[in-house]
């Protein structure tokens, strides 16, 4: 894998996105004419209420009281002396009620749902995390909640069906295509085009057509305000790297925002599946061209005729052959870097920090663990590596022990 | 006068409104879509609207999903719809308009799109996803303005965005019938009346009606109050109904004469 030290390229965050939600080339709102005027609400009503200290209270306080932030900063001291290398440090969005950083915006979204006068939530889940996420705010405000899950992803996360089930939500079966996150998110679409009227679009993470890049951006990067002041507090300095796994974003985006300024290196894992060599990957921002996918302008995983193509990882939230725009815009600028790593190096991981801290993390989290273990080996000992664990791996039991069969 | 003007102009002599069908271009496969489109350009269309696949269409419903799907395992891609609209005007000289997401127009570069689609012979094109707020980058690499931007308008279209969007539009104004995906069911005539005489404040382009229009008396309730009508999944799930039936080019042609024969009303308000 490539390696480029000095990274530090001055990323501007003022100036993106502009008012139409363009991240350079990147984001804006390609969509059909039916749900522009709900975008065009919608930005709005996000520009007026989220910054509005009444809502900001309320936010904050479902994230502390009901969610359980702060989350700890966990300095892995067996996996770091078990590796001889740099000290990890994990950030753990794994103990947030429901199990993943999910819930952080799925609490804003719902909030800002409630106050446009919205009761009916939609959303797509791939991992079943943020359906899980969406039905658990659903349920806290009172509102309906549909979650549309291609039928791979029912299969090979069953406890999160379940989950979303007792929650009160209804989990509809996406039977198209690929039947994984792509097809939920075209089914979800589709199923709002019709319900847009009364109905709040819940995007899981920092993708679809403006404001949702920006939005769940904003809704996120607690994770990163969080960490900044507790590794500062703690060790007195910054770390020299942050790693998070990439499937649309949001966790990374989370993390990394409130760094963007620092003197440090930032590196997106994303899924290479079965190798990226076989062409079964997730290596949306390694591998990917430009071009248009749910609402904005990415990278994207597609072929010389501008068709999707498949993607794979044993990570159902990595699972995925998009990305977000703003990723794309600081992988042009050099600001953070991306690699990928394979099923079977997720799950060495998945298994190392298992034995070695008693933490069992989810799959989409083994990927940027994974990338930790090799960049710890590489470096100073004295350097502070921060990685994302994005959520707990109690929905992949199921994957695991079928790999080992 | 261009092909699209020339032909809402005849049918105003004619009294008639304009059968506006559309097809996804390959489906079933790209040898009979060329006959059955043929076909059905001879059996009483008055504009085709030729569909692009594209792998991932969330505006579009099952039937339309599933043509798509059967267009694209035969293979069909931008440039061989582009061939095929290239056939087609050998053949017919009514209106083509190319249908199309925006990732496979983005993918063969806007700027080659407009020169080869013109080439071909085709006359407009209608892009789903792509809003008037991102279509500059899309027609400032056109070389001229010779084709087409057809626009949509929509049941949530407020009526200043209408005026806007219709400023920026030619050819004819596509106004979207139902909130959904194209073949959801449901037509509400007498709304669809009031949203026309709401955008005819707005603008003097031709306006046609789309989504959920399946049967020949929806075809005439619409032809009643709209300068066109246009029919999409009812076409595909013909096809799907009859994939291996050797008459489908005719079947196909039959639907046409039907539905163009419910454009001809006596009663119809003058253009
Ligand atoms: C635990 C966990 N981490 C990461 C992801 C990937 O999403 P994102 O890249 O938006 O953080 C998911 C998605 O389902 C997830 O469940």
């Amino acid at each position: 894998m490539r390696h480029n030290k000095a990274v530090n390229n001055k990323y501007n965050q003022d100036k993106f996105p502009d008012s139409k939600g363009h991240f350079g080339l990147y984001g804006g709102r390609y969509v059909g004419e039916t749900l522009m005027p709900a975008l065009l609400e919608l930005d709005e009503a996000y520009n007026k209420i989220v910054p509005d200290p009444g809502f900001q209270d309320e936010f904050k306080r479902l994230l502390r009281n009901y969610a359980g932030r702060p989350t700890p900063l966990f300095y892995a001291k067996r996996l770091s002396e078990h590796l001889d290398g740099a000290f990890i440090y994990l950030k753990r969005e794994d103990l947030l009620h429901t199990g993943a950083h999910k819930i952080n915006n799925t609490l804003g979204q719902a909030l800002l749902a409630r106050r446009m006068g919205k009761k009916k939530l939609i959303a797509e889940t791939g991992a079943g995390q943020h359906g899980v996420a969406t039905a658990t705010a659903a349920a806290l405000f009172g509102m309906e909640c549909r979650v549309f899950m291609g039928t791979e992803d029912i299969q090979r996360q069953s406890a999160n069906v379940q989950r979303m089930k007792l929650l009160g939500a209804e989990v509809i079966p996406v039977t198209s295509g690929t039947m994984t996150l792509k097809d939920a998110m075209n089914e979800a679409m589709r199923f709002w085009v019709e319900a847009v009227r009364d109905t709040f679009y819940v995007i899981g993470s920092v993708a679809g057509p403006h404001p949702y890049p920006v939005m769940v951006r904003q809704f996120q990067r607690v994770i990163g305000n969080e960490t900044r002041e507790q590794i500062l507090r703690r060790t007195g300095g910054l770390p020299a790297v942050l790693i998070a796994c990439v499937g649309g974003g949001s966790n990374a985006m989370g993390l990394f925002y409130a760094f963007m300024d620092d003197p440090l290196e930032m590196i997106g894992v994303e899924a290479a599946g079965k190798g990226i060599e076989t062409g079964k990957h997730a290596a949306t921002l390694g591998q990917g061209t430009v071009g248009v996918l749910h609402g904005s302008k990415s990278y994207l995983l597609q072929d010389e005729n501008g068709q999707i193509k498949e993607a794979h990882s044993i990570a159902p939230g990595l699972d995925y052959p998009g990305v977000g725009p703003e990723h794309s815009l600081l992988k042009d600028f050099k600001r953070i870097q991306y690699v990928a790593i394979d099923d079977e190096q997720a799950l060495e991981a998945f298994h190392a920090l298992c034995v070695l801290e008693g933490i069992i993390p989810a799959l989409e989290s083994s990927h940027a663990v994974a990338w930790a273990m090799i960049e710890a080996k590489r470096r100073p000992k004295n350097e502070i590596i921060v990685v994302n664990l994005s959520g707990r791996g109690d929905k992949d039991l199921g994957i695991v022990s079928a790999y080992n069969k | 006068m261009n092909r699209i003007d020339k032909t809402f102009e005849t049918l105003r002599q004619k009294k008639e409104k304009a059968l506006v069908g559309f097809i996804t271009a390959g489906d079933p496969n790209i040898s009979d879509s060329f006959s059955i489109i043929k076909a059905m350009c001879k059996s009483g269309l008055d504009i085709l609207e030729l569909g692009v696949s594209f792998s991932d269409p969330t505006a579009d419903g099952p039937a339309i999903q599933r043509s798509s799907a059967r267009a694209l395992k035969d293979g069909i891609n931008l440039r061989a719809v582009l061939e095929i609209t290239g056939r087609l005007r050998q053949e017919t000289s009514m209106p083509i308009i190319l249908f199309s997401y925006y990732n496979p127009i983005y993918a063969y570069g806007a700027k080659a799109f407009y020169k080869d689609a013109l080439a071909a012979g085709a006359d407009g094109v209608l892009v789903v996803d792509l809003p008037p707020e991102e279509s500059d980058e899309m027609t400032s690499q056109w070389s001229g303005n010779e084709l087409a931007l057809i626009r949509l308008i929509a049941p949530t279209t407020p009526l200043k965005r209408m005026a806007q969007i219709a400023q920026s539009a030619s050819g004819f104004i596509y106004l979207v019938s139902k909130t959904g995906v194209t073949g959801s069911e449901g037509l509400d005539t007498e709304d669809i009346k009031d949203k026309i005489e709401l955008l005819r404040s707005a603008t003097r382009l031709p306006i046609c009606v789309g989504f959920g229009i399946s049967t020949a008396d929806d075809v005439a309730a619409i032809a009643s109050v709209a300068d066109g009508v246009v029919i999409g999944s009812a076409f595909e799930r013909l096809i799907e109904d009859n994939l291996n039936n050797p008459d489908l080019a005719s079947i196909l042609a039959n639907k046409v004469n039907e539905f163009k024969k419910a454009t001809k009303i006596k009663d119809s308000v003058t253009l």
